[in-house]
């Protein structure tokens, strides 16, 4: 298996985190092809987790745009996000493996709980670092992940946030590693963890495309996602990387969006680094010190990106743009008032981009965003900004 | 090839029938002004080796002593330059070896690489261009705790036109053949890590460190430097391990930190 995505990728991992890696690789080969892994999987999708997701046509939106917009509805899946396409997964994968216990990091909250609500399922414990500013702004998720029999341990170090909570679950792997299997929550991390995310949600463009072609559309002209870490982002462009017809648009946080401002867009804004296991783009000080992100989505809210992100830049075949808060605050009124579906925060950044340029996109494009969670987790910030 | 100048320190130590001692002091603390009179300190109350952290924002091997230490540090305006360019400006007397996380290493010289050139070819110019630095600083070895065998490579080729040691870090789950291959490219000595874990006191060390390093014994034909966990030479006794030298850190720092000094806290160790 490559640990590289081009020029980016690797394993920057302490020696005594090399031996786990190597265990997960092996299972992820010995284990994930069976018909067993395959069939509990699909089927746990199916029945428990709520696949395949519907591809909704958003008759308003498209009207006033000029474009035709179609909508992958990730946030119709239990636990409200993509997320739980790569949790089951791992979970299921770790149980197979002998493990008796699952960790995770989660920033919003939606990994923790997707990660927790997994775990209950197949009986597995679960302990979610989360960082102490994250615990504060999304209690509800924590009061989930509890309910769902997770331990949420906060982390108090460094920005209090995700970067933090990935370093303590990292910690936490380290010392715990014969029991516990780290289930990472987005495309990034050190090899395989971009590899075993991306496998996991790359169902979500396999499903949209055969879903297009159903239609009798053939294939959208354009594919939009926001990207944090970039796991939905990966999973919806796998799909059509293939298709040289489809352009594929990743969006990235561009924070208050004054200039300088602290934002998630290291592909944009940032410059080669290594953190959390790889070789990626990142937002740093000149001496290699990693910057605190900001985004009014908790879950864009981090300083790097998953490594083939950072290659599918470099080769041009994904062109990667900035949304700032308040165009995506905008998006989330819209799509609300005009289509009837809240969406996350981080969704609706891939939304803003359709909205603010849709002008040069061509009159009657087909433009697919994936909307990758619902947004009922958002009130709470949504209500505390300034109303337009 | 010249024996290198931390494996003779160890082995002299060894010779006084003593492990060597090898303390470990984040660079500027307990700040900028008390480092260095500390660092002076260390070597004059018998120090064989000395180790200096470099501060990150993210230390995912280090416990909440070094972590906070590296905070602290950091706040203060500590980076690489400021220790590379305080170590060219004295000479200690006792061999250094440099710790750091891999991104602050790369980005050292990173301006300087050529923007046309690949991603890996900048890396390697880049970690070339700090070692040369850390060599006219006085610097022996080096020691970088995210970079395995995998990513080694570029490293290894940055270093191979000076004389700094790249110094292995194994532990209790790294495999003869890992440790085999790692025995091939390491100089200097190697880091054994005491336990599945990050850096910290522990009261009591667990009995596979004997395993390691008798693991670690077979594998390498350098001297054996334990690390993490250790507090006393008490616990080195408990188990009846004899590596040839410890590594002291976070019980330092933690002494340092509540207004020790660093006679006080060497003493034990030279009695041992």
């Amino acid at each position: 298996m490559q640990a590289y995505f081009g020029e980016f990728g690797g394993q920057f991992v302490p020696e005594v985190l090399m031996p786990p890696l190597e265990e997960l690789e092996r299972a992820m080969e010995l284990i994930l092809p069976t018909a067993g892994f395959r069939e509990e999987y699909a089927s746990l999708l199916a029945g428990w987790a709520g696949r395949p997701t519907p591809l909704t046509f958003c008759p308003r939106l498209s009207e006033s745009l000029g474009l035709r917009l179609w909508l992958k509805r990730e946030d119709l899946l239990h636990t409200g996000a993509h997320k739980v396409n790569n949790t089951l997964g791992q979970a299921l994968l770790a149980r197979l493996m002998g493990k008796e216990a699952l960790v995770a990091e989660t920033g919003a909250g939606q990994h923790g709980v997707a990660t927790a609500a997994a775990a209950a399922r197949l009986g597995l414990s679960a302990v979610i670092f989360m960082g102490e500013v994250d615990v504060g702004r999304q209690r509800l998720n924590v009061e989930r992940m509890r309910l769902l029999g997770a331990e949420v341990v906060p982390v108090r170090d460094g920005t209090r946030t995700l970067k933090d909570a990935i370093n303590e679950a990292l910690r936490y792997w380290l010392t715990n590693q014969r029991s516990t299997h780290y289930c990472f929550g987005t495309a990034a991390g050190p090899h395989p963890f971009p590899t075993l995310v991306r496998d996991f949600q790359a169902v979500i463009g396999r499903e949209a495309r055969a879903q297009f072609l159903e239609l009798g559309e053939g294939l959208p002209d354009l594919v939009v996602a926001c990207v944090g870490g970039g796991s939905n982002a990966i999973g919806v462009f796998h799909g059509f990387l293939d298709d040289p017809g489809v352009g594929l648009v990743g969006v990235e946080a561009a924070g208050t969006g004054e200039p300088g401002c602290h934002n998630s867009a290291p592909l944009n804004l940032g410059r080669p680094g290594i953190l959390h296991g790889q070789i990626s783009m990142l937002l740093q000080t000149p001496d290699g010190q990693i910057l605190p992100s900001h985004s009014v989505s908790a879950g864009l809210d981090y300083p790097g990106v998953g490594p083939e992100h950072a290659f599918l830049a470099k080769t041009g075949r994904v062109r990667y743009a900035m949304a700032d808060d308040s165009q995506a605050l905008a998006a989330f009124r819209a799509l609300s008032a005009q289509e009837g579906i809240i969406p996350a925060l981080e969704s609706a950044h891939a939304l803003a981009f359709v909205l603010e340029s849709h002008a040069s996109l061509g009159k009657g494009s087909k433009v697919m965003v994936n909307l990758s969670g619902r947004g009922d987790k958002d009130m709470d910030i949504y209500l505390g900004q300034p109303q337009a | 090839m010249t024996t290198s100048v931390l494996t003779s320190a160890i082995l002299e130590a060894r010779r006084n029938g003593r492990p060597a001692l090898i303390p470990f002091l984040t660079g500027g603390f307990p700040d900028r002004e008390s480092f260095w009179p500390a660092l002076e300190e260390l070597a004059r109350s018998g120090a064989d080796v000395i180790e200096i952290g470099v501060p990150f924002s993210d230390p995912v091997a280090d416990g909440p002593v070094v972590a906070a230490a590296s905070l602290k540090a950091l706040e203060d305006g500590v980076d690489l330059a400021w220790i590379l360019d305080g170590l060219a400006a004295r000479r200690l007397g006792v061999p250094l070896v440099l710790m750091s996380y891999a991104n602050p290493l790369l980005q050292y010289a990173w301006p300087l690489t050529d923007p046309s050139a690949v991603l890996q070819a900048r890396v390697e110019e880049s970690l070339a261009h700090f070692a040369r630095k850390a060599e006219e600083a006085g610097i022996s070895g080096i020691i970088v705790p995210d970079m395995p065998l995998e990513e080694y490579g570029p490293f290894l080729r940055a270093l191979a036109g000076t004389s700094l040691d790249p110094i292995a870090l194994v532990g209790p789950n790294t495999s003869p053949e890992r440790m085999a291959r790692y025995a091939r490219v390491a100089g200097g000595y190697v880091y054994v890590v005491s336990v599945l874990g990050t850096t910290g006191v522990r009261e009591g060390l667990p009995q596979e460190v004997v395993q390691t390093l008798g693991r670690a014994r077979r594998a390498f034909g350098l001297p054996l430097a334990l690390g993490f966990g250790i507090k006393s030479p008490d616990q080195l006794a408990a188990l009846g391990a004899e590596p040839d030298a410890v590594i002291i850190g976070s019980a330092l720092l933690a002494h340092l930190g509540a207004g020790g000094d660093c006679r006080g806290f060497m003493a034990p160790w030279l009695a041992y």
